[in-house]
């Protein structure tokens, strides 16, 4: 080891080229990775505590409100005891892939932070194929979920780890192909291209800038949904058929491992659908280059946790679809639209140049008319509240 | 749901040739969340397919019918609370109603009335479990708390009449064991009124939801004359549509007095006697359960105050009685013998959900695992009543 290090001590000092790019590759993997994780895990953990008390609020419980003020430390105590827990293995598991599993579903997850932007100068790597990598990278998850699965060598695990292969390779085609549309669209495969391509306005997102990209959000999401394994689309680890499904024989950390990768998901989900269709991070003009940085991370922070925002909504909304339904809104449904989507896309964008009157025309429109029907939910909302006996408060520290 | 018999898969199955499947043995409790207590099913799969489906009772036997024949008639009652402890009002009432007809006990009015409000009650509670378990297997889980909510209000009411929540030994040989506390009869109607709105939104909430109506239409078909065969009673049986309930056909108590409808299944999205009828019977039963309450405050006897029998040591003459009622699992039925001493020679009770457990066998094959899951909770078995 002495000589080893020696040398590279000696060529570190002679200024050898290669070194200093190995040097300052690896300390910008470990910055990287230290900022990140200091962004993921809390993010995670809040959202965990959050989830819960948005879940409390929808049906009339209090929630978690013990540790901290309100209880919003609550998820601390849950990762220590995550960690202070004893990592069981099962006697008859096959023990090394047992242990591998959460990583691999941990990396998965982690890996899309890679090209998941936070601003416009706030990206670790702005790949040239960032949406085509994203894919990839994802479908690492559901060989963690096999291998969970089957190495637990319980039948239940089995059945849920099954369940998520077929569900994540179905799903995959759909979200790809929405996302195949914005591509399009946008001219460019990276996610900053992408968000370059869009302004800070709404008429400007490309989600209103035609039907069929309107439609492509909604693809994308509920393909999301249903790859990040949550309700309607939870059938991997149906509490109430598999017992946990995959992670039944988890315990310990790497059982929280899993949960961290499940709910960083759902920030995951929340950013790619912000960063394809809702404008990403763009700000208006106006603001100053000083606080450029900062008003772009929290636009699209915040834009991300509206996505976090719908999808617990539809969590605590939701049954549970069954497995061949599952399939079938898939295939029959979701594949066929989103082929209809690229082709549409394609021919808007032929009909309708990009800049042309018409085209904004276009997208103003479609603003209107979501503006309209935002209108009609709020007064739909208001109208069962007053319905409902006042027994509904809306104070959200109660 | 596909038509697949034994038969057929397996012919799929060494028709293949190239990929070597083979069936799964797979144990579904006693411990499962949504197994609704200790049941255990031992199943048979080809992948997530049922192929046999073996109900595996008794791992709540209790001896509660040889416990009736060691025990005086009235020493027995606190036990019928633990015959079905989600209902447990109705298992009194159904012991006592069997013991009275035994030794010709006359049972005032005023009682009648109490007994008839309390069961009322604790069928809508009862119902209530039901509905908002079966929301949460399919994997809705916020109408679970919604449900439970409403059950509390109702605890409170019975706890404020008898004292306890869950096990009640509220009914007594000869009457009830304490008479209405003052004002409780409004607490009842209020109760009612506020309740009568919750049912609508309850529905909006998940009776209408595509997914739900999907996930329970056409699964589990049991049609009438199956559903006749197996015996099935209460709601299991009306949702297959058949028009029986004891409480009009056979009245007892003061219920031929009253006026109510009795809710059958209709196919609403899918074929008569599906999971979603038996879902549906229930939501209706507890509108129907309300309509019974009101009536009752109306014409609750003030003038009458007597809400107990004279009732020392119970000493039947010797003979035997078969007294059935309708429990929110559908018949409960009490057959007493007695040898003209304080204790009966011979007890046997006859419960609803056994009979719903029996049937899961054949109504299960070619379901998806997902799907004996919606069997299970719509069916509406409660282990103790089982196992007794």
């Amino acid at each position: 080891m002495k000589p080893l290090l020696d040398s590279l001590a000696a060529r570190l000092a002679a200024g050898d080229p290669n070194l200093t790019v190995l040097v300052y590759a690896t300390g910008m993997l470990v910055f990287c990775g230290v900022v990140l994780m200091g962004f993921v895990a809390p993010y995670a953990g809040v959202t965990s505590f959050i989830e819960r008390r948005i879940a409390a609020r929808m049906q009339s419980r209090v929630g978690p409100n013990r540790v901290g003020p309100q209880g919003i430390i609550q998820w601390v105590a849950d990762g220590l005891k995550c960690i202070l827990k004893e990592d069981l293995i099962p006697e008859e598991a096959d023990k090394a892939l047992f242990r591998i599993a959460p990583y691999l579903v941990f990396i998965g997850m982690f890996g899309t932070f890679v090209v998941i932007p936070f601003g416009s100068s706030l990206v670790i790597s702005d790949l040239d194929v960032g949406l085509f990598y994203l894919l990839a990278i994802t479908s690492l998850v559901s060989v963690g979920l096999i291998m969970a699965g089957w190495a637990s060598n319980n039948k239940w695990s089995l059945l849920g780890g099954m369940r998520s292969a077929a569900q994540i390779v179905s799903y995959e085609i759909p979200s790809g192909l929405s996302l195949l549309a914005v591509v399009l669209f946008a001219g460019s495969m990276s996610v900053q291209g992408v968000i370059r391509s869009q302004g800070w306005a709404p008429h400007t997102w490309l989600v209103f800038q035609n039907p069929f990209l309107f439609a492509s959000y909604f693809i994308f999401f509920t393909a999301a949904l249903a790859e990040g394994n949550r309700t309607p689309f939870d059938i991997p680890e149906a509490e109430s058929e598999l017992v946990a499904g995959y992670n039944t024989e988890y315990s310990g950390m790497r059982f929280a491992l899993f949960f961290l990768a499940e709910w960083a998901n759902l920030y995951v989900i929340g950013a790619v659908s912000a960063a394809a269709f809702l404008g990403g991070w763009q700000v208006p003009p106006a603001i100053p280059p000083a606080v450029r940085p900062v008003a772009e991370l929290l636009v699209f922070v915040a834009k991300a946790t509206f996505g976090v925002f719908l999808a617990i909504w539809a969590r605590w909304t939701f049954p549970r679809l069954r497995v061949d339904q599952m399939m079938e809104v898939c295939w029959k449904y979701l594949v066929p639209l989103s082929f209809l989507n690229i082709v549409g896309t394609a021919v808007w964008m032929i009909l309708f140049p990009k800049g042309a009157l018409t085209a904004v025309a276009v997208s103003v429109v479609m603003v209107l008319v979501a503006l309209a029907v935002l209108a009609l939910f709020v007064r739909k909302v208001a109208m069962n509240l007053r319905s409902s006996d006042g027994a509904i408060s809306l104070n959200p520290f109660v | 749901m596909p038509d697949v018999t034994t038969e057929t898969l397996s012919v799929a199955r060494t028709e293949g040739g190239l990929v070597k499947t083979e069936e799964m043995l797979l144990n579904m409790g006693p411990h499962h969340p949504s197994t609704h207590g200790v049941l255990r099913f031992i199943l048979k799969t080809d992948g997530e397919m049922i192929l046999e489906c073996k109900p595996d009772v008794g791992y709540l036997h209790r001896s509660i019918e040889k416990i009736g024949e060691l025990m005086t008639y009235q020493g027995f009652v606190p036990y019928t609370d633990r015959v079905d402890y989600v209902a447990s009002m109705n298992s009194n009432l159904a012991y006592c109603m069997a013991v009275e007809r035994l030794a010709g006990i006359e049972v005032p009015r005023r009682a009648e009335f109490l007994r008839v409000l309390v069961c009322e009650l604790n069928r809508i509670s009862s119902h209530l479990i039901a509905v908002g378990a079966m929301a949460m297997d399919i994997g809705a889980v916020t109408p679970f708390p919604y449900a439970l909510r409403e059950r509390e209000r109702i605890n409170d009411l019975l706890e404020e009449i008898c004292g306890a929540r869950l096990t009640y030994n509220y009914i007594w040989i000869g009457g009830v064991s304490f008479d209405a506390p003052p004002g409780w009869l409004e607490r009842v109607q209020a109760f009612v009124e506020s309740y009568e709105k919750i049912i609508p939104e309850f529905n909006r909430l998940i009776t209408g939801n595509k997914i739900f109506v999907e996930r329970l239409r056409d699964v589990a078909v049991i049609p009438a004359a199956m559903a006749i065969d197996y015996s099935l009673v209460g709601p299991n049986l009306r949702a297959s549509g058949v028009d029986w309930d004891l409480r009009r056909d056979e009245p007892y108590s003061i219920y031929p007095e009253l006026k109510f409808d009795v809710p059958l299944g209709h196919g609403e999205r899918g074929t008569v006697g599906d999971c979603y009828d038996r879902f549906v019977v229930r939501v209706r039963e507890m509108e129907e359960s309300c309509k019974i309450l009101r009536q009752c405050i109306a014409m609750f006897p003030h003038d009458q105050p007597d809400f107990r029998a004279k009732v020392k040591n119970v000493k039947p003459p010797p003979g035997d009685v078969f007294v059935r009622t309708e429990a929110p699992r559908g018949e409960q039925a009490y057959y007493l013998v007695s040898d003209g001493t304080t204790k009966a020679s011979r007890v046997k009770i006859r419960t609803g959900s056994f009979s719903a457990m029996a049937i899961t066998e054949e109504i299960s094959i070619g379901c998806m695992i997902a799907d004996l899951i919606a069997i299970i909770a719509s069916l509406d078995v409660v282990a103790p009543e089982i196992d007794r």
